[in-house]
């Protein structure tokens, strides 16, 4: 793992559910409770999207839910980045001919991470987190030396 | 004359909500006077795949209609699917599916007792209470190999066997359920705040619990007697008596409110366990599949004709599948979900009515809603236009809350 050195803030994740079976929304609300205990690592869920770095999507994405996840995605500050959880988020998984789905999730917003699994264990998630932070680092580091 | 209504969008993305769904409220100062639910934004057309598929797959497809009841719908659709084929599973496999049925009764209620925890601001709470969750998710995960969705049941039968580790491994998950129910319900039945929050908040009288024809615990917190088990008994539950919990029976009187819902849950673990110990006390020996090669098994489905409806009770109400084989492919020709939730909704727009703005989220959360079996986001405005976020309304449910805490003069 490379080292933090940029990104000084506590990493801050929103949630957002599409079609997604509620599996991997309880596996990330696990990933914050006492057995894994994301947030001794200052990850916490916020409650709106203009606070958050990190954007978790879970399940594959209905017709009418790709215009809100889209609005969603727009209303974060950058640097940001986009962690798909679970299988059906990242290839269309069970639902892969279902009439209702826009497709997999970075058909419609681009995507930093995969986290495949159905659904993956909490340990998966954290991993996945720690991924996009790194990827953040990145971000912050190139928005810095625009600024110079 | 000024304007003395504003419009509050609740979702289809909101914190209150874990799933899609659309509340609009319009509010009168704190008073809600007018609702209005939309629901449909986690719709995925499970049905329509389902019959496109053939049997074994379609029963996957059955556990992701929902993550957290991924036993209850397979466990209707192998019901229907058997009663249609005239299939029967050996004993063994009745047993472990009622076992894996009530392990998932524990975790959903226990989950359901966090998130109403949350939702009115003890988050300590919540954390306490999914940290005793995690020991029955590790028995399953022992048990079928997966913390959730386990890929256990099989049309005539279940997947997997019970080891003699699993059966001591769930006698000690009984002993540490009872002593952690003991203790959950001195913490949420006998503290005051809980208490002054809950009661008398999203409260159903009978009457109306029957009219909006709610399920589960929502109707039996009401005082209606019902529950698949002891109506229609299938599998194990034929062999014992189950009974539904009502608040009469605990306290003497049924108010229907979110405290008579908490105690109705808290009761159903307990009955869980005697379930489960029931089941390990009396496990048959023998086959756990009827038809073990599933060859044979879609052979079968695409020679025979027949209809059935498979009902089981889910942790969060009655979920029933219809099916039709119509002898011609081997798949479902006809597969239609009902889910508990669906109707638990209609429960919403009356309860909050004439509700404050801060009970929203204990209203929506207490029917323990599925939007995946179902449909989430809200929006409220204040007076001056601005909108309120859910971390708004949470903070709202969470001073209410303190308030109480005060007048009650309890300290913290």
């Amino acid at each position: 793992m490379g080292k933090l050195t940029n990104f000084k803030r506590s990493l801050w994740v929103f949630h957002a559910s599409g079609g997604s079976c509620n599996a991997c929304d309880i596996e990330i609300i696990a990933a914050l409770t006492p057995r894994y205990d994301a947030e001794r690592f200052g990850i916490k869920l916020v409650g709106s999207p203009r606070h958050a770095d990190v954007l978790l999507v879970t399940g594959a994405i209905p017709r009418d839910f790709a215009d809100k996840l889209r609005r969603i995605y727009e209303q974060m500050p950058d640097p940001k980045a986009v962690v798909v959880i679970g299988n059906c988020g990242t290839t269309g998984g069970v639902f892969y001919d279902s009439y209702n789905i826009a497709g997999p999730i970075d058909e419609v917003i681009p995507v930093d991470v995969y986290v495949p699994g159905c659904p993956p264990r909490p340990e998966a998630i954290i991993d996945g987190i720690v991924k996009a932070w790194l990827k953040i680092e990145k971000l912050e580091k190139e928005l810095e030396g625009k600024e110079k | 004359m000024a304007k003395t209504t504003y419009y509050i969008p609740v979702g289809p993305i909101h914190p209150a909500l874990k799933e899609p769904i659309r509340v609009e409220a319009e509010v009168e100062g704190e008073k809600i006077v007018k609702v209005d639910v939309k629901r449909g934004f986690a719709h995925r057309g499970i049905e329509y795949m389902g019959m496109k598929r053939n049997a074994i797959q379609t029963l996957y497809l059955s556990e992701r209609i929902c993550g957290i009841c991924s036993i209850s719908h397979p466990y209707a659709f192998v019901i229907g699917s058997e009663k249609a084929l005239g299939i029967e599973a050996p004993p063994r496999a009745q047993y472990i599916r009622t076992i894996i049925a009530e392990l998932e009764r524990i975790h959903s209620h226990i989950l359901w007792l966090g998130v109403i925890a949350h939702e009115i601001g003890f988050d300590p709470l919540l954390f306490w209470t999914w940290k005793g969750r995690e020991k029955v998710l590790d028995i399953l995960e022992a048990i079928t190999g997966n913390r959730i969705n386990y890929a256990m049941y099989m049309i005539g039968g279940v997947r997997r066997d019970l080891k003699e580790s699993h059966i001591k491994a769930l006698r000690d998950m009984i002993t540490y359920y009872w002593e952690f129910t003991e203790h959950m319900k001195e913490v949420f039945l006998s503290d005051p705040v809980y208490k002054a929050r809950t009661r008398g908040v999203a409260q159903l009288s009978k009457e109306m619990a029957l009219k909006l024809n709610v399920v589960g615990p929502t109707a039996r917190a009401a005082g209606i007697r019902m529950d698949v088990r002891q109506d229609i008994p299938y599998d194990a539950y034929a062999d014992m008596d189950v009974k539904a919990i009502v608040p009469q029976d605990i306290v003497g009187e049924a108010r229907g409110d979110a405290y008579d819902i908490t105690m109705v849950r808290l009761y159903e673990i307990e009955q869980s366990l005697d379930i489960i110990e029931f089941c390990l006390d009396n496990l048959p020996e023998g086959k756990i599949l009827a038809i073990p090669n599933y060859v044979a098994l879609l052979n079968k489905i695409k020679k025979t004709e027949g209809e059935a409806i498979g009902a089981h009770e889910a942790p969060r109400g009655e979920v029933i599948h219809y099916l039709k084989y119509d002898g011609t492919r081997d798949g479902p020709a006809v597969w239609k979900v009902i889910a508990p939730s669906y109707n638990n909704i209609n429960s919403w727009a009356p309860l909050l009515l004439g509700a404050e703005v801060a009970d929203i989220p204990v209203v929506v959360a207490y029917i323990d809603p599925c939007m995946c079996c179902n449909d989430r986001v809200a929006v409220v405005e204040d007076s001056s236009g601005r909108l309120l976020d859910y971390s708004y309304l949470h903070k709202k449910a969470v001073e209410k809350t303190r308030k109480l805490e005060k007048e009650l003069g309890v300290r913290r």
